[in-house]
């Protein structure tokens, strides 16, 4: 440990044991995210803060390490584990790594989940996904029968690599969905790689070889990006809406130029909302096991499956009401 | 070294030797490049209306400038592998001073994008030049450092477009007599090659240092001095692309441009400028750039699995390699020969 981070991460101790002190009959429940200062994880601790404040009688430790490393978040667990915290809620770095670490805060009668990035079953008793494949697949669809006048018309699908998984699985998920909603055809998907230049032409063509598509699904943030800028610079806004998975304050511009009419993404603060409630969940004695359905509070119940892991809910729609506000956070 | 009365006449056969062969493989990739348009239009007539080519060169414009930068360091023997790293770094510095002091205007912006272009190619020209690290080795560090640098001041972040000025993302997308302003740069700068590759000493150093660079230096040529201007020289179009990259694609993240450098210099070797060195011509580099260019723009409209699109790409560069290095035995077309000594006993 440098000098540097041992002073870091002594301080932090230092003032959460003080801390600790003044309520110790609080439920204590430890946030651990990929990094300090990521927009996405600040919204996460604003839910958690919520779902304390909404139990009540819990305290919310927010911590993490200054980069995304396993190293700086066993540092950061091995000093939650001295100061005996009820509960870890963490987002891994690295899923294999924190396991050692985290089965011996569970040794020590530390409940542990993991959120939004998984950690190995062996070193948590549960996980919360911020979604299914399923909900994606559903979500994209829906999107893009909301774009499409009546709910009728050509959909193209603009994917990342070819070999990509998660892709590979929300595209088979939106194919197996598609009869629900009728009058809505999937036409063709093309491959941007994930890289702005490729996507943008991968646009472009789709826009010269089927001029029938109306709406294109990108479930990728770059290649949504990318859609939306060539569908801007054709001068087809308002002829081919582009949609699919993006965050807020990367869409915001595609939003705004009409481009976009609204993308889903999972919303942050209430994967942090729903992460210690099951935290607390956990404290108060509920056991995790697979086919065991935990409360949510506002989110509702979450089913265990396989693995003991769980899907949140459907990903979160933004749209020109609401993404100004989500940009400035995530 | 000759006296001077022997350079004279001397100079017409060995000067018109490389002119006539690069001439001829000219119009072997003008042959090329037609045939391609011809096949992919049996497929997509639309992809051949004058339209569409137009906005095919403006989509190509960016690999053109970068591939022109490239080819003076090829013709040098060296390398440089940092180009799109340097894309990344010099189009988040802009991005980063547009969206937190949009009062700057463009044309300071631009400059600033081609002076810290400048600045790292210099690096990269003088660990070649002063510390004597081979390029491919020097490129491929300062590669991972200019992303990097890139990374530290973005925080990670990106940069988009609703951030940017509507100047910033509108200039290279104004048109002029029918084509954006883009197409206009990357014709500016292919005239501008030109005059540097043909006409000053600078132009024909690069020539002469990769083609034999004992002989070079006998004719009193720094062949260190020579590569580290060949380097300063891609690493200004580099940082010009930075500019023109960002406002393109109205984003900027720190892997913007990420593995282009693969293209850069697959568009120089397709265009004829070889590896090893002393040959090579703008016209030549820019059809190889529209040869990539048109073909990165057909395979999406004409249906073929992007499984097969990366194949395609690869299999076409070794064709073109292959037909280099069978080119490069006839030799006759570099200058600075180490039979130069021989020819005064003619």
């Amino acid at each position: 440990m440098s000098p540097l981070r041992k002073l870091v991460v002594s301080t932090a101790l230092a003032s959460v044991l003080m801390a600790g002190a003044a309520q110790a009959a609080n439920v204590r429940i430890a946030l651990v995210v990929k990094s300090l200062g990521n927009g996405f994880f600040d919204a996460a601790h604003k839910g958690a803060d919520e779902a304390a404040k909404a139990i009540g009688g819990v305290e919310i430790i927010y911590t993490g390490p200054t980069t995304t490393t396993a190293e700086g978040q066993i540092d950061v667990i091995n000093a939650l584990i001295s100061q005996k915290v009820d509960a870890i809620a963490i987002s891994a770095n690295d899923k294999d790594a924190v396991v050692p670490v985290l089965k011996k805060a569970m040794q020590r009668g530390i409940k542990v989940i993991s959120w939004d990035s998984a950690v190995a079953p062996a070193g948590r008793m549960l996980h919360l996904n911020p979604s299914s494949n399923e909900l994606i697949g559903n979500m994209c669809l829906k999107l893009a029968a909301d774009a499409l006048p009546g709910g009728k018309g050509d959909a193209a699908i603009l994917s990342a690599t070819a070999t990509s998984t998660n892709q590979n699985t929300w595209i088979a998920e939106m194919k197996k969905q598609v009869s629900k909603y009728p009058g809505l055809n999937i036409v063709t998907t093309v491959y941007g790689d994930d890289l702005s230049d490729k996507s943008y032409r991968e646009t472009q063509g789709l826009l010269q070889t089927h001029p029938e598509v109306k709406v294109i699904i990108a479930p990728t943030s770059v290649g949504i990006v990318a859609a939306a800028q060539a569908v801007k610079d054709a001068g087809k806004i308002g002829q081919v809406f582009v949609t699919g998975l993006g965050l807020p304050s990367e869409m915001a511009g595609a939003v705004h130029s009409g481009a976009t009419k609204s993308f889903a993404i999972w919303n942050p603060i209430d994967l942090g909302y729903s992460a210690a409630y099951l935290a607390d969940d956990l404290v108060k004695g509920t056991k995790a096991e697979p086919g065991a359905e935990m409360p949510i509070g506002r989110m509702g119940k979450l089913k265990l499956e396989a693995n003991d892991e769980g899907a949140m809910a459907d990903p979160f729609v933004y749209d020109k009401s609401n993404v100004d506000e989500f940009a400035k956070i995530f | 070294m000759d006296t001077p009365e022997n350079t004279g006449p001397d100079e017409l056969p060995r000067r018109f030797g490389p002119i006539a062969s690069l001439v001829r493989r000219e119009l072997l990739l003008v042959g090329a490049v037609l045939v391609l348009l011809a096949l992919i239009a049996i497929r997509f007539p639309a992809f051949v209306t004058p339209a569409n080519l137009a906005s095919v060169f403006n989509d190509t414009s960016i690999l053109i400038i970068m591939a022109l930068g490239q080819a003076a360091v090829i013709i040098t023997r060296s390398i440089d592998l940092s180009v799109a790293a340097n894309v990344a770094l010099t189009g988040m510095t802009v991005a980063l001073l547009n969206a937190h002091v949009p009062e700057l205007p463009l044309l300071l912006l631009v400059a600033l994008a081609f002076l810290q272009g400048l600045v790292l190619g210099a690096v990269n020209g003088f660990l070649v030049w002063k510390v004597g690290i081979p390029s491919i080795v020097v490129t491929l560090g300062t590669l991972t450092i200019y992303r990097g640098l890139a990374f530290v001041l973005s925080g990670g972040a990106w940069i988009n477009s609703f951030q940017f000025s509507a100047g910033f993302l509108g200039v290279p997308r104004a048109e002029f007599l029918h084509l954006p302003l883009l197409s206009w740069l990357a014709v500016a700068v292919v005239a501008a090659t030109t005059l540097v590759f043909d006409r000053t000493s600078i132009g024909r150093a690069w020539f002469a240092v990769g083609g034999n660079p004992t002989a070079a230096v006998y004719a009193g040529i720094d062949a260190g001095r020579t590569r580290f201007l060949a380097f300063c020289f891609s690493g200004l179009l580099s940082g010009l692309c930075g500019y023109l990259w960002v406002s393109r694609y109205a984003v900027a993240y720190v892997d913007v441009a990420s593995g282009f450098e693969l293209d850069v210099i697959a568009a120089c070797v397709i265009g004829g400028v070889s590896i090893a060195g002393g040959i090579g011509s703008v016209g030549g580099t820019v059809l190889g750039a529209l040869f990539l260019g048109i073909i990165k723009n057909a395979l999406p409209v004409v249906n073929v699995s992007p499984f097969a699109q990366m194949a395609i790409s690869g299999a076409i560069i070794i064709a073109a390699v292959t037909l280099n290095t069978r080119a490069e035995r006839k030799g006759g077309r570099i200058i600075l020969r180490p039979q130069v000594a021989a020819i005064p006993a003619e």
